[in-house]
């Protein structure tokens, strides 16, 4: 029998509205209780005061590149990524080469990660074979392998029809249908966010309607096959009115923000004089979107954050704005990054700031966990709300480093993370 | 307002007009003017650059602006080296930090650059020790043109300042047209500019212009009138009809010239497309300075490097 007993922890789980000082025993992987005092000499100590601790931080948007692009990222590599940015579970886009679009790859996934033995890695299975847009994946297959969601993330499903038999089958597991919203022609060439600093700078614009088009779409079709739609990175104002009138209408939409987008504009773009870090899809928005997304954040409409975790080698982002490719890596600076921003600059309540990160993925995504219920997995994630220290990609577990956040100095930063009561990081002091 | 030229550049390179004093504009301008009486010279040549090494990489087809650098460079003297290739580093097999530093091992002195892709010579410029001049990033900027563009407006006109400069043509694609309005506005011209909505980005007017979209609006009142060319290559087919129907509503014509002031002048960055932007009676015309603009393209580039490499003053002949 394996014990931990975590001491002194400040407690914070929305599922139980608690906020509180506690301890916490975990027995054989298990949150057995949670007491003002509890003793257990056979247990394994850790002395938590002065930190939160948490249900684990899940992370439901991640690209892990394996199979395909192991220069990138692996399983493995992502996965400690993810345990030293203070997550417990990822979700990983089914964008690999193969394309997880049948139960072979989904378990492949699964293995790789079970034998890394870090965090909990859930893969989402593509909608359409090869990620083709024209004809449907074995949803039911990847589902019964492990699959927890479905989406062609990195592009859109752009065949209505397609959508909304996804939509449909779904329901059978049930399972979301996660989509990247994109409409391809008015999206064009574009390579950041059409606006003044686009026009400003001569780079081709991504304008926030090809977003919005999309997203009006899939909830369109989310009320006519009462399916369970899932917005992934949504980036824009109009888009995010879109999202909170569906759930007004009772449509099963829910939606996720980055928190690159709620922290960075594009006029980074211009600040940096076209850093390819800068260079993501959807882009970097203007000042007017971003505060709409913090907006949207603290009054609920958004469900969750998640980071969609783009790692890419040094050597392709060496290049030409207009050719290197999209995407940032996340899982190492997303905890402190939102916690500054939404916690420290807006003062949300941590019951809420943690609820985004972890009983509110779990929910949209039917995960276990999400809550430090006695009986639940003991999936914790400590975090030091007092530790300030800079982004420093050189330290990163991921194999990439592509972030904008190089060098920010920020507060709040995770001081370990526990899966099924074992301790797999813990930030060296 | 009238701008006192500035001592000297501050920066290693020219990216651009955007970072650009108006002291270092007029500073650019008035060495210009020395320069161009260099041409006039039986022995068109000064030692200025001897021993200095220029590199002019052409990652997109141009003519007028690779043969305007290279009689700059030679009449100062400089060795040159020339680089035409067109695509990206990545057709080229290499990262874009790879290109730099094989061309940084060479050791130059400049880097003329003209590339599809704005920002490259940005990202260059901070990575490499030569000098790195901005030949036309994408839809960037093209900081020569506008000072050479500058200088002929400035020669016919005697002053920048109160000048009404109207754009029309292409302004989403146009590299020309942003540079143009940060210069002209920083010395203290009036810009219009104007196109179908289909090829105006949205936000232009803050750097420094009015938008219009109707041609008759946007003459009147203007002391110059400067035609963009129709970037075909550049086009979908979804941002105005026709070349024919282009011309109808756009192009610069007889009659819509008079609209402007009388004698006003009438420029082109060129190449022209004849008979889609610009009627040829107007490109032909007396109120026409297209050459002279190509005149003076070298003369502000030969001011452009020397004032790089340090030079102050009227450069001396051996």
């Amino acid at each position: 029998m394996s014990r931990l007993l975590i001491r002194h922890a400040r407690v914070v789980d929305p599922a139980q509205r608690l906020d509180v000082g506690r301890d916490i025993l975990v027995v054989d992987g298990v949150i057995a209780k949670l007491a003002e005092r509890i003793d257990d000499p056979a247990a394994e100590v850790i002395d938590a005061a002065g930190l939160i601790a948490a249900p684990g931080f899940i992370d439901a948007h991640v690209h892990l590149r394996e199979p395909g692009f192991e220069y990138k990222e692996t399983v493995a590599s992502g996965a400690a990524a993810a345990v030293a940015g203070g997550f417990t579970a990822v979700c990983c886009m089914a964008n690999t080469v193969p394309v997880n679009d049948n139960a072979a790859v989904t378990e492949f996934i699964r293995g790789r990660a079970a034998a890394a033995g870090l965090a909990r890695v859930y893969p989402i299975g593509a909608v359409s074979k090869g990620l083709g847009g024209d004809s449907l994946a074995e949803m039911g297959e990847m589902f019964r392998a492990g699959a927890v969601a479905f989406s062609d993330d990195g592009k859109p499903v752009s065949n209505s029809q397609l959508m909304r038999k996804a939509l449909e089958y779904a329901q059978i597991f049930p399972a979301p249908v996660i989509d990247h919203c994109e409409d391809a022609n008015l999206a064009g060439q574009g390579v950041m966010h059409e606006g003044a600093v686009a026009t400003r700078l001569g780079l081709r614009g991504i304008p926030a309607a090809a977003e919005e088009v999309a997203v009006v779409r899939d909830i369109i079709l989310a009320q006519l096959t009462g399916g369970h739609v899932h917005i992934a990175h949504l980036s824009t104002a109009g888009a995010l009115d879109r999202v909170r009138e569906g759930k007004g209408a009772g449509i099963r939409v829910t939606c996720e923000v980055t928190p690159h987008h709620l922290a960075l504009t594009d006029e980074l773009v211009a600040v940096t004089e076209y850093d390819t870090n800068t260079k993501m899809n959807p882009p970097l928005r203007d000042a007017a979107h971003v505060e709409a997304l913090i907006h949207g954040v603290l009054d609920g409409t958004v469900d969750c954050l998640a980071t969609d975790h783009a790692p890419h080698h040094a050597d392709e982002k060496a290049l030409e704005f207009d050719v290197a490719p999209f995407g940032i890596v996340g899982l190492e600076s997303a905890i402190p990054v939102t916690y500054n921003l939404l916690v420290v600059k807006h003062k949300m309540p941590l019951t809420r700031f943690v609820a985004l990160w972890s009983a509110n993925p779990a929910r949209v995504f039917h995960l276990p966990g999400g809550t430090l219920k006695p009986g639940s997995p003991a999936d914790i994630t400590l975090i030091d709300p007092e530790a300030r220290l800079a982004v420093n990609p050189e330290r990163f577990q991921s194999l990439s480093r592509n972030t904008p956040f190089a060098g920010q100095r920020l507060k709040g930063w995770p001081a370990a993370t526990i899966v099924a009561g074992r301790v797999v990081w813990r930030r060296e002091r | 307002m009238s701008v006192i030229a500035a001592p000297r550049l501050r920066g290693k390179d020219l990216v651009g007009i955007d970072p650009l004093s108006p002291g270092e504009i007029q500073l650019i301008l008035d060495t210009a003017e020395h320069m161009k009486a260099i041409a006039a010279r039986p022995i068109k040549k000064v030692p200025a650059l001897r021993g200095k090494t220029v590199v002019n990489f052409f990652m997109e087809a141009s003519t007028r602006t690779r043969f305007s650098f290279e009689v700059a460079e030679k009449r100062l003297s400089a060795d040159t080296l020339n680089f035409s290739a067109s695509g990206t580093s990545v057709s080229k097999g290499e990262t874009l930090l790879d290109t730099a530093l094989n061309l940084e091992a060479m050791q130059p002195d400049f880097l003329v650059i003209r590339h599809a892709c704005p920002g490259t010579p940005h990202q260059l410029a901070r990575v490499l020790k030569s000098a790195v001049i901005n030949a036309g990033d994408g839809a960037h900027e093209h900081p020569t043109q506008a000072l050479l563009d500058a200088l002929t407006i400035r020669e016919r006109r005697g002053t920048l300042e109160g000048q009404v400069v109207t754009i029309i043509g292409d302004i989403q694609h146009s590299r020309v047209v942003r540079s143009n309005i940060l210069l002209l506005s920083r010395m203290g011209a009036r810009v219009r500019v104007c196109a179908p909505p289909s090829l105006m980005p949205i936000g232009i007017e803050a750097l420094g212009c009015e938008a219009h979209r109707r041609v008759e609006d946007a003459i009147p009142g203007a002391d110059v009138v400067m035609m963009l060319r129709i970037q075909f290559e550049r086009q979908g087919r979804m941002n105005f009809p026709t070349g024919r129907e282009f011309f109808d509503l756009f192009a610069l014509t007889p009659d819509r010239l008079k609209l402007a002031r009388k004698n006003a002048l009438v420029m082109h960055p060129g190449p022209m497309n004849r008979g889609v932007e610009i009627d040829s009676r107007v490109a032909d015309g007396p109120q026409s300075v297209i050459l002279e603009q190509v005149t003076n393209g070298v003369a502000v580039r030969m001011a452009v490097l020397y004032l790089l490499a340090g030079g102050h003053g009227e450069p001396t002949a051996d």
